[in-house]
């Protein structure tokens, strides 16, 4: 018995019982666009997610439906994941820090005595 | 100008169309929710499909202060002979082709209509108007992408969007019959008229289908799809609106 769905595309393809369905090979699904959404003009991109989409003007469609309909945006790029250039895991020791150069992060300004000065001045004055 | 009482029924003729329009070309493109060729672009079609319906309840509301019965009861308790939408957006969705076609027709018209009534000396109707033109450019730059995508996806993709082109131009020419009081709606400013909206529309769809490849029908060779705006419909209405109001008609007076 042939299958009959409300999708016309499984109608078509007259599938029966004993059909099997095909193996998806590399190039029959589209490839994928990464998607940055711009929220205020002058502040930087943001990377928000990802769409697949047959080409450029067809991920920045889809993208702007899936990423900007409920929030605002002023801008959009939308860049094919395959020209990202990546970083392997394997290389994640790269970014390790060791603990004696804890000087160069920022908690150890000695900002909060400043902070403090400011606030016992004000409230006195 | 003083707004005569032929002004105002001019007036409500051209918000009911509209709203009419908007509200059943929702419907229709909403039953492709969970169809779509992909899922993106499923997303995208039923997103478009949901502001069609927001932009009828706006132009309702309009209605609503003219006088007319609140939206939902005017949404959902007529019948077809009752509604001026045109046949164009009561058919149904046949296949990706038919729909995008008459999503690139329907919405270009749209994007212009609203554009010339952002003039309009009815103000209400010219915020309205201002409110939604986003909306609609996404809505045509959508439409404009896929078509001319398609024209260049392969002699199939090429061959089914020329045959839905040539099945829809005559429906999409309907959009355009003349309502009974063209005249009155130039004359106090309110509406530029269904004659101009054609005569721009075309201005602006031919170039663009031929840009893309596809060939346009000529005008005078295609008979328009006349009637949708006296309530004359095609036997694909009253099942759509039966279907629209089903959950509606079981308790009308509920509180949502």
């Amino acid at each position: 018995m042939k299958i009959n769905s409300l999708d016309p595309r499984i109608s078509r393809a007259e599938l029966d019982d004993e059909s099997k369905i095909g193996e998806l090979h590399g190039s029959e699904h589209f490839q994928t666009y990464e998607v940055f959404q711009q929220i205020k003009r002058g502040t930087h991109h943001q990377h928000v997610g990802n769409v697949h989409a047959p080409n450029a003007e067809m991920a920045m469609l889809f993208a702007k439906e899936q990423y900007c309909r409920r929030g605002a945006a002023v801008n959009l790029w939308v860049v094919k994941t395959a020209d990202v250039f990546v970083t392997e895991y394997q290389d994640a020791d790269i970014f390790e820090t060791t603990e004696d150069k804890l000087y160069r992060d920022p908690n150890s300004y000695k900002v909060m005595d400043r902070i403090n000065a400011f606030k016992a001045r004000t409230n006195n004055a | 100008m003083e707004f005569t009482e032929r002004h105002v029924e001019g007036l409500k003729e051209l918000l009911y169309k509209m709203a009419d329009d908007l509200l059943i070309i929702g419907h229709r493109n909403s039953e492709w929710t969970g169809l779509g060729p992909m899922l993106e672009e499923d997303i995208a079609f039923s997103s478009m499909a949901q502001d069609k319906i927001g932009q009828s309840l706006a132009l309702f509301e309009l209605l609503h202060e003219l006088g007319e019965s609140d939206p939902d009861t005017v949404a959902f308790t007529r019948n077809a002979p009752q509604f001026h939408c045109s046949q164009l957006v009561e058919l149904p969705i046949g296949e990706y082709d038919f729909s995008m076609v008459r999503h690139f027709f329907f919405d270009h018209a749209e994007a212009i209509r609203f554009e010339m009534l952002s003039e309009t000396v009815f103000e209400p109707l010219a915020m309205v108007a201002k409110k939604f033109k986003g909306e609609i450019k996404y809505h045509t730059m959508h439409a404009d992408i896929f078509m001319q995508k398609l024209a260049a996806g392969g002699e199939e993709s090429f061959g089914r969007m020329q045959q839905a082109i040539n099945e829809n131009f005559g429906l999409a020419l309907g959009m355009f019959e003349p309502g009974d009081f063209e005249a009155e709606l130039i004359e106090a400013g309110i509406f530029g008229g269904e004659a101009e909206l054609q005569q721009r529309w075309l201005d602006k769809v031919v170039p663009l289908l031929t840009s893309y490849g596809y060939m346009v029908p000529s005008v005078d060779a295609v008979e328009p799809a006349f009637g949708g705006r006296k309530g004359v419909h095609t036997p694909n209405l009253q099942p759509l609106l039966d279907e629209m109001t089903e959950v509606f008609s079981i308790d009308p007076g509920a509180d949502w």
